[in-house]
């Protein structure tokens, strides 16, 4: 029986020949991403229970996202903890502030990722990474400490969900509609358990930016993991970026791997989505929504705040100015030095938003933006739950980077296409 | 006896059970404060040790933050029934170990207030109120053993520390 490329990444991370869904495996751990939120605590229990070690310093990431730069005391502890631990242990790539971004964006971005490898990360949208053939999870604390102590975790091999993403993107309609599609037709956990392979032509046109949208929202269905396979676009992306070690081995799903369930959908079909509040599957076309006031815009995000994001916003709002509370947030250091270069930063400047430094800020409702009671937010991330960015009675909108532009000008939820 | 404290919701999702507002800290105590917040204002001040969260599909959905399965720890639960959980969550609860546990139907088998008796061990629950016996299946050996050591890192101790002894 042939296997599916998941199988394929957690049998060679269990030195196995092969391995079905349902197989529970010890895997070695090819990289861990840790940031200011869950590393700390994982640090203070591997204290506690006297196996304060790091199983290899080059195989650990570290930046501090969530709050940073730190946002108060608390946070700043934070912060302390992680500096103090990734300094004393001698992590090899310790992202600083400064250099620091949101994980999710800058891994990828830094070099950090290579396909083939089992990556866990202290955060649930750790699943971004398998935009690059990888097995990629999130993980809890007491989970972060053991990887990061043994270099090994346990899993329960995932069945895998085909999604085979047919057709092409229309104008003005991005990966994040795809993904909100896929959400609305399984629901927030459709996938639970599962690996999401995604598959299918439209993935050629998108870039691993737009890749990474669809992989990031995997959590957001539930999923285990979101897995994409290896291209020529892939290639592209890792050639001369790789750090460390810059070889990877490329593995792909047999033609008689076994799926659990195929969900085919016609991109050419789609149109921008909006997902109301309070779950990221209650998405609408943008046709059956335009018109509802909002508040704030936010356009940032592990899910959105890549310099393909950027471009897109500053695409709709050149030449015009927003009527709503705009708050930007690219998501690392080098997206925010080229939206300097490429002139985005002056675009979004002259519209009247506010460009922050790189962080998860309100995303999660830390703050640079947070919500006040009864208001309204069309955001590109990833979370519309109760009170996720703000007050328990605040709303969250969430769109792709374009529609988000487009409702900060109108100052109501607004189609893009529009304007582009 | 602990009573049961019944959301008939399903995805109750790791930002209702402990707001990010709150993640500047991992301070159990201070987390606990506001376990369940946004979801209901009142539960810490009514919850007595050893109650029961009883809940629907999806349960601690979203984030993987562990500082879920502390705040309820801090507040003194003693477990969360649900039909199913998020897998990040029924992880971090294993890893924590704290017992979770899935029952389909639980929304229909518990009213809230219902006092519960709970034998992990043999997988069933007593509800004292309606005088029934309702049965669930245990956690596999495996996750067993991690709760039964109190969490993964305890668990991972125990194994090295056995196998230094069987090297000596």
């Amino acid at each position: 029986m042939g296997m599916t490329i998941t199988e394929k990444i957690l049998a060679r991370a269990a030195g196995k020949p092969s391995v079905k869904a349902g197989d529970l495996i010890n895997a070695k751990i090819d990289l861990i991403m840790c940031h200011d939120v869950t590393t700390p605590p994982a640090i203070s229990m591997l204290k506690k229970h006297g196996i304060d070690r790091v199983f290899d310093p080059e195989k650990i990431v570290v930046t501090p996202d969530h709050f940073q730069p730190a946002k108060d005391i608390p946070s700043a502890e934070l912060h302390k903890r992680l500096d103090q631990w990734a300094r004393e242990k001698n992590i090899r790539y310790y992202y600083p502030l400064g250099r620091a971004g949101v994980c999710h964006a800058l891994l990828p971005e830094q070099g950090h990722i290579r396909p083939g490898e089992v990556i866990v990360g202290g955060d649930s949208h750790t699943c971004t990474y398998g935009a690059f053939a990888a097995f990629s999870t999130g993980i809890g604390s007491t989970d972060l400490a053991a990887a990061i102590a043994t270099g090994m975790l346990w899993f329960k091999v995932p069945a895998s969900m085909k999604f085979v993403l047919n057709g092409t993107l229309g104008h003005g309609v991005c990966s994040k509609d795809v993904i909100l599609e896929v959400i609305r037709r399984i629901g927030t956990d459709g996938a639970l358990y599962r690996a999401m392979e995604f598959v299918g032509p439209a993935l050629k046109q998108m870039s691993m930016e737009a890749r990474m949208t669809i992989t990031n929202m995997a959590i957001e269905a539930g999923g285990k993991s979101g897995i994409i396979g290896f291209d020529e676009t892939t290639r592209a992306y890792l050639e001369g970026r790789l750090k460390g070690k810059t070889d990877y081995t490329v593995f792909e799903s047999d033609p008689d791997a076994q799926y659990i369930s195929t969900e085919t959908i016609d991109c050419s079909k789609l149109e921008p989505m909006v997902a109301f509040p309070h779950l990221p599957s209650n998405g609408r076309p943008i046709s059956e929504c335009a018109g509802l006031p909002m508040d704030q815009a936010y356009i940032g995000s592990c899910t959105n705040g890549r310099i393909e994001d950027m471009r897109q916003a500053a695409a709709v709002m050149k030449g015009r100015t927003v009527k709503i509370r705009t708050v930007v947030v690219p998501a690392t250091p080098h997206i925010w030095k080229q939206m300097i270069d490429e002139g985005l930063a002056q675009i979004f400047y002259d519209a009247g938003c506010v460009i922050s430094a790189p962080t998860c800020g309100a995303c999660l409702g830390g703050f640079m933006g947070i919500l006040a009671e009864g208001e309204r937010c069309i955001s590109t991330t990833n979370r519309n739950f109760v009170g996720r960015m703000g007050h328990p009675k605040s709303e969250v909108y969430l769109a792709g980077p374009a529609t988000a532009a487009a409702s900060a000008v109108e100052g109501k939820l607004t189609d893009p296409r529009k304007f582009l | 006896m602990p009573k049961a404290h019944v959301y008939k919701r399903d995805h109750i999702n790791t930002d209702e059970i402990i707001p990010a507002r709150y993640l500047n800290t991992d301070n159990v105590a201070e987390l606990a404060k506001h376990c369940l917040e946004d979801l209901d204002p009142g539960f810490v001040k009514k919850c007595t040790p050893g109650d029961v969260i009883v809940a629907g599909d999806d349960f601690g959905c979203g984030s993987s933050r562990e500082h879920a399965v502390w705040a309820i720890q801090g507040a003194k639960v003693g477990a969360v029934i649900a039909h199913s959980f998020a897998r990040i969550f029924y992880r971090n609860c294993i890893n924590g170990g704290f017992y979770p546990i899935e029952l389909p139907g639980a929304l229909e088998k518990i009213r809230d207030g219902d006092e519960l008796q709970i034998d992990y061990e043999a997988g069933t629950i007593r509800n004292k109120t309606q005088n029934t016996t309702i049965r669930f299946t245990p956690l596999p050996d495996f996750a067993l053993a991690i709760v039964r050591d109190g969490g993964l890192l305890e668990h991972i101790k125990k194994k090295e520390k056995g196998k230094t002894e069987n090297v000596r």
